[in-house]
This record gives C-alpha cells, sequence and structure tokens, in this order.
C-alpha cells in the first residue's frame, strides 16, 4: 500500500470521511442561519439548541411512540419547525423594530432554557439511537470502508442544501422571499403578506436544524448538550463565508468540515481550533467573508 | 427587520438610558459613601466567600458593560479574558512561586495582551458579527485550556495558594482577602467612572449613538473602539484573576461560553449602559446561583428564563428602569 506523507491511506480518507460529514451538519446549520437572518436579520442563537430537539424528538418517538427513523426524518423536522413558528410569532416578532443584538439575546436565553430542561430530563449522557436496518453495514469502496449511513448522511445533507438553494435563488418563491430580504416594505406593497413569510422562513431555518439533529442521532449519541458545542463552531462557519450567499454557507460548511478532517490526520491537536484560526485569517484578508458583502 | 438606519426605537442596547446626571453633586457623593461604609461592614454580617464572588463579578459585569454600555459592542467572549487571566495568575502564583499581586497583574496584562489580539480582529466587523467573532475566538481559548500542558485539563489548576500579598500580609485571613479584593474591585470601578466621564468616553458614547457621525467629525473611531475593547479585557481580566486567587483554583468553566453569557445576563438584568448597573446585576445573579444550588431547580433553565424576560419586558434593566422611574417622579 502507498502512503501519502507518512499517512496510510485508510486514516487519510478515514478522516476525510469525517470531515465530510462534520461539514455535511455545519453546511446544514449554517445553511438555516443564513436563510433566517436573510429575513430576520436575527442570529438564531437557539439553532444549536433545536438542532438537540430534533434528534431528541425522534428518539422520543422511537422510544414512546414506536415511530421509527424514516418517518422521524420527516416529523421531527415539522415539530421542529412548528415549535419555531410558535416561538416567532410570539417572541421574536415583538424585536424586529429593536437593535439586532437583543434577537440574539433571545434566542440565547431560549437555547439555555431548552438545554437545561432536556438535561434536567434526562440527564448529560448520551442517549443511543439505532441506525435503520435498510443503512446498516457497509460498502468496500477499494480504498477505504465506508458504511452505509455515514454516506447516507453526506448525501442528505447534499441533496437538502442543493435543493434549498434552488428554491431560493431558481424558483418564483424564492424570488419573493430575496425580494422581501431587500425591501419588506415595497413587497409588502405588492400584496404579498411579509410577516407571514417572515414566520414561516423562522420555521423552515430551524425545520433545517431539527432535520441535522434527526440525521446525528445515530452517528453522536442523542445528547441535551450535542448543540451547543456545534453552534460555536457553525457561528465561526458563517462569519467565513459571509452570510450574504446560500451557496457560500453551503460551500464553506463542506470545505471547513474537510479542512477539519484533514487537520485530524496532520496535526490532532490543532484540530478543534483550526475553523477558529481560518475565520481570524479570513477576517485579516477579507473581513466580510468569502462570499460575504459588507451590510 | 426593515432597514439598518439608525431610528430612534432602533438605537445600540446600551443607549436606552440616558440618566446618568440624576444624582449628582452631595447626595451621590453621601449615597456612595454609605454604600462604601455598607461594603467595608459586610464581611460581619455575611460570608466573606460570597461577598468576594459578588465583588469579583461585579468588576468583570462592570467591564462588560464598559463595551457594550458605552461603545455599542456586545462581546459574547469576555470569559476569555476573565478565565484565560485566571489561568494565568493562578500559574504564576502556584508554580513560579511569585506574590499574589504580581501574580494578579500579570493576568490582567496577558487579558489585556488578548484583548489586543481579540479587539484588533473583532473590530473589522460590526454588530451581530462581533458577537459571533468573539465568541469564536473565546472557544478557541476555551480549547487551547484543555489542551495545553500547564492548565491541567479538566482539572483546572487546583489549590493556588493565597500567599502573603507584597509579601506581608497574609491572605489566608478571609477578612485580609476581603478587603483586597474590595480594594481591588473599588479601584476597577473608579477607572471605570473616570473613563465613561472622561472626553475619551464622550467620544466612545458618539461612536455608540452614530458611528458614522462620529467618523465624519474626525474621530478615528477603530482606535477608540480598540482600545475601550483592550481596557475592558484587562479589566475583566483583573477580575478573573483575583478570583482565582480568591477561590484558589482556575478552572474551564471561567473560559467558558456560559460564562461569557452569565455576564451579559448579569449586565442585562442589572440595566446596561448604567454604573450601578452590572453591580446590582452581579449581586443578584451570584446570590440566586446560590440559592438554587440546594434547590433542585435547573439552574441553568432559569437563567435562561431571565434572559428571555428581559429582552421581552425588560430591557432597561433594575437600575435602568429604577432610574426612569425616579426621573418620571421629579417631573
Amino acid at each position: 500500500m502507498f502512503e501519502f506523507l507518512g499517512v496510510p491511506p485508510q486514516a487519510l480518507f478515514g478522516q476525510l470521511l469525517l470531515g465530510l460529514i462534520n461539514g455535511s451538519f455545519y453546511a446544514l446549520l449554517s445553511l438555516g442561519l443564513a436563510v433566517i437572518f436573510g429575513m430576520l436579520n436575527v442570529i438564531n442563537f437557539a439553532h444549536g439548541a433545536l438542532y438537540m430537539v430534533g434528534a431528541f424528538t425522534a428518539w422520543l418517538m422511537l422510544q414512546y411512540l414506536g415511530i421509527g427513523y424514516w418517518p422521524a426524518l420527516i416529523l421531527a423536522p415539522l415539530v421542529v419547525g412548528l415549535f419555531g413558528i410558535i416561538l416567532e410569532k410570539t417572541m421574536l416578532s415583538r424585536l424586529y423594530k429593536l437593535d439586532h443584538l437583543y434577537g440574539l439575546l433571545l434566542t440565547f436565553g431560549l437555547a439555555l432554557i431548552l438545554e437545561g430542561m432536556f438535561r434536567h430530563w434526562y440527564g448529560a449522557s448520551g442517549q443511543p439511537y439505532r441506525i435503520p436496518d435498510a443503512l446498516q453495514g457497509g460498502r468496500n469502496l477499494g480504498f477505504m470502508f465506508l458504511p452505509n449511513y455515514r454516506g447516507w448522511v453526506v448525501v442528505a445533507s447534499l441533496v437538502v442544501c442543493l435543493g434549498t438553494w434552488y428554491a431560493i435563488e431558481r424558483t418564483r418563491l424564492g424570488a419573493y422571499l430575496r425580494a422581501a430580504t431587500e425591501n419588506p416594505v415595497l413587497v409588502q406593497a405588492f400584496g404579498i403578506n411579509v410577516p407571514r413569510m417572515i414566520t414561516l422562513t423562522y420555521g423552515f431555518g430551524v425545520a433545517l436544524a431539527g432535520f441535522a439533529g434527526v440525521l446525528a442521532a445515530p452517528i453522536y449519541q442523542v445528547n441535551p448538550l450535542m448543540g451547543s458545542n456545534l453552534i460555536i463552531v457553525v457561528f465561526a462557519v458563517v462569519v467565513i463565508g459571509g452570510m450574504g450567499s446560500i451557496m457560500g454557507a453551503i460551500v464553506t460548511g463542506f470545505a471547513l468540515g474537510l479542512l477539519e478532517g484533514l487537520t485530524k490526520v496532520f496535526y490532532p491537536e490543532a484540530s478543534n481550533i483550526v475553523v477558529f484560526v481560518v475565520m481570524a485569517v479570513v477576517l485579516l484578508i477579507k473581513p466580510a467573508g468569502l462570499f460575504g458583502r459588507e451590510r | 427587520m426593515t432597514t439598518h438606519t439608525q431610528t430612534a426605537q432602533n438605537k445600540p442596547p446600551g443607549s436606552v438610558t440616558g440618566g446618568e446626571g440624576l444624582l449628582t453633586g452631595p447626595v451621590r457623593t453621601v449615597l456612595a459613601a454609605v454604600l462604601l461604609v455598607l461594603l467595608l461592614a459586610a464581611p460581619f454580617a455575611l460570608y466573606p466567600v460570597f461577598l468576594m464572588k459578588v465583588l469579583c463579578f461585579a468588576l468583570f459585569a462592570c467591564a462588560f458593560n464598559l463595551l457594550i454600555g458605552f461603545v455599542g459592542l456586545l462581546s459574547f467572549g469576555h470569559a476569555a479574558f476573565f478565565g484565560g487571566a485566571a489561568y494565568i495568575s493562578a500559574h504564576t502564583v502556584k508554580v513560579w512561586g511569585v506574590t499574589p499581586e504580581i501574580g494578579i497583574l500579570l493576568g490582567t496584562a496577558f487579558a489585556a495582551a488578548l484583548g489586543m489580539v481579540f479587539g484588533l480582529l473583532a473590530i473589522r466587523r460590526q454588530g451581530i458579527y462581533f458577537a459571533m467573532i468573539t465568541l469564536a475566538l473565546a472557544q478557541m481559548i476555551f480549547f487551547l485550556a484543555l489542551q495545553m500542558p500547564f492548565t491541567g485539563g479538566e482539572d483546572g489548576i487546583q489549590a493556588v495558594p493565597r500567599g502573603r500579598l507584597f509579601g506581608v500580609i497574609d491572605l489566608t485571613s478571609p477578612l485580609a482577602m476581603y478587603y483586597t479584593v474590595l480594594a481591588i474591585a473599588v479601584l476597577g470601578f473608579l477607572i471605570i467612572w473616570r473613563t465613561v466621564h472622561s472626553p475619551f468616553g464622550q467620544v466612545l458614547k458618539a461612536i455608540r449613538e452614530n458611528e458614522p457621525r462620529a467618523i465624519s467629525l474626525g474621530y478615528r473611531t477603530e482606535q477608540y473602539k480598540l482600545a475601550a475593547f483592550v481596557m475592558s479585557a484587562a479589566l475583566a481580566g483583573l477580575a478573573g484573576a483575583t478570583k482565582a486567587i480568591v477561590f484558589q483554583l482556575a478552572t474551564l468553566t471561567d473560559v467558558s461560553w456560559q460564562m461569557s453569557g452569565e455576564v451579559v445576563l448579569m449586565t442585562l438584568l442589572g440595566g446596561m449602559g448604567t454604573l450601578f448597573g452590572p453591580v446590582v446585576g452581579a449581586a443578584l445573579v451570584v446570590t440566586l446561583q446560590n440559592y438554587l444550588a440546594a434547590t433542585n431547580l435547573p439552574v441553568t433553565v432559569v437563567i435562561g428564563a431571565i434572559f428571555v424576560v428581559c429582552v421581552l419586558v425588560f430591557r432597561r434593566g433594575i437600575v435602568g428602569e429604577l432610574t426612569r422611574i425616579l426621573k418620571g417622579s421629579r417631573g
């Protein structure tokens, strides 16, 4: 077997796959943040907590209702999205006229409440979630072994990300959405119900987080704190990519996941901080972010 | 929603109150004297360690408030300065064997240097991005504290000797320690008070209210923001370093994002942009945590709920609301 810079290929590709999987979650979550920010000008600090709620919803459905993975993949995001709509209607919508920082503070409080409640009920240890039967096992690709479920996560994330991009950039509804981002007053004057659109956008954004949570449940254990550490990395991803572009969020997410995987191979000690270092470098060179525009 | 122009309703968080000129002249002097006497007498009535914790967090919150309240910058990474300084002073006192005041100074200097680095990066972006960048940078410090050889990983640095202040005063006595902490906190508070009421502080407020206008008047706002950031970081470091000596330990809790969130809450609850608000907020939050620790209620849920209530209905904070009511009653 050949070696690449002293690293056996199995180890290299294995870490790259792990990186790609982390990247799938970064992409899904930063996409949701970007969609929400574009419409509401709110950075949704509760995004990580809602990702955790998505995973827990799937676990609770299986545990108490006997609803399996595939229905949960649809139902859990719906539950999270609905919850998000309630949050937007009752709380967030009161803050739009104020400084945007209040939205951040409010969602931070919500994140603490959600995490605290789940930790109170289910403890800090993780709950295992079984990989669905159809995706058990794996296949040998010749240069590496690919567990089926992990391959599925990458594919599912890519499909949802690209689907969202298509819906926003290439459909009529997406055009309304982009128009309302630019000038809500004018769009409202054309007879489009902008407040409802804002509510639905928030619901959709957090549903993406819930979807990511269900995808993550069989890989990482279902844990009340699974979202909080992830969300800070995702914030860094968002700063690197800049929130101006949907595609930018997706590409940056996957790219940073891969970079993290590579770092694990060549300099494992730095794998936790590599995203933050990249963020610092990007801020020095292009403060608006790689795909961003100053606003 | 809507546009990004600064309208009357769309002011940065700090500017919700403007009532600093309310208590003026002799009234304020008397009040300050009464407060000081109360603080001097407090350790005879209350548990000194609890009081010292309140003082450290009050200073931390005041340092944080210097940024949010008087420059309008929300830093979500102040735990890095607080905890970073705690690690440095704990390490220097325990391993190098320096006296506590040198340890605290080294911790503060480290926080100031770190603040310089963070500040140079973070002031390149505004508003929400500023918060996210400081949070991410602070998380980097958290991972460094977890992994570096001298920080003790999950255990942190424990059993730090309190030692002798200036090589003379034995700090193992709770009273000596308390008065040292009180002196440090009062000193920090006076520095902040002096800064806010200086021409420099006026420029900071101008930046908070309308940065483009401050630029058009010829102020190099970036430099002012950076200076304020470094100052805030150094004072947060002073609080953290002192805390490390008082509790004789520096742990990951001090550098975690939860700690950054706590100081935001203290300031928000007490009143952003008021001088005494953060002190009140810190005292309330620390008391609440002590109280909740004895009950079965989950602390994070309560803290989160206070956050939500403050943001939704109580944005001026306690001191801010009181100031408004007092002002109203006077006409």
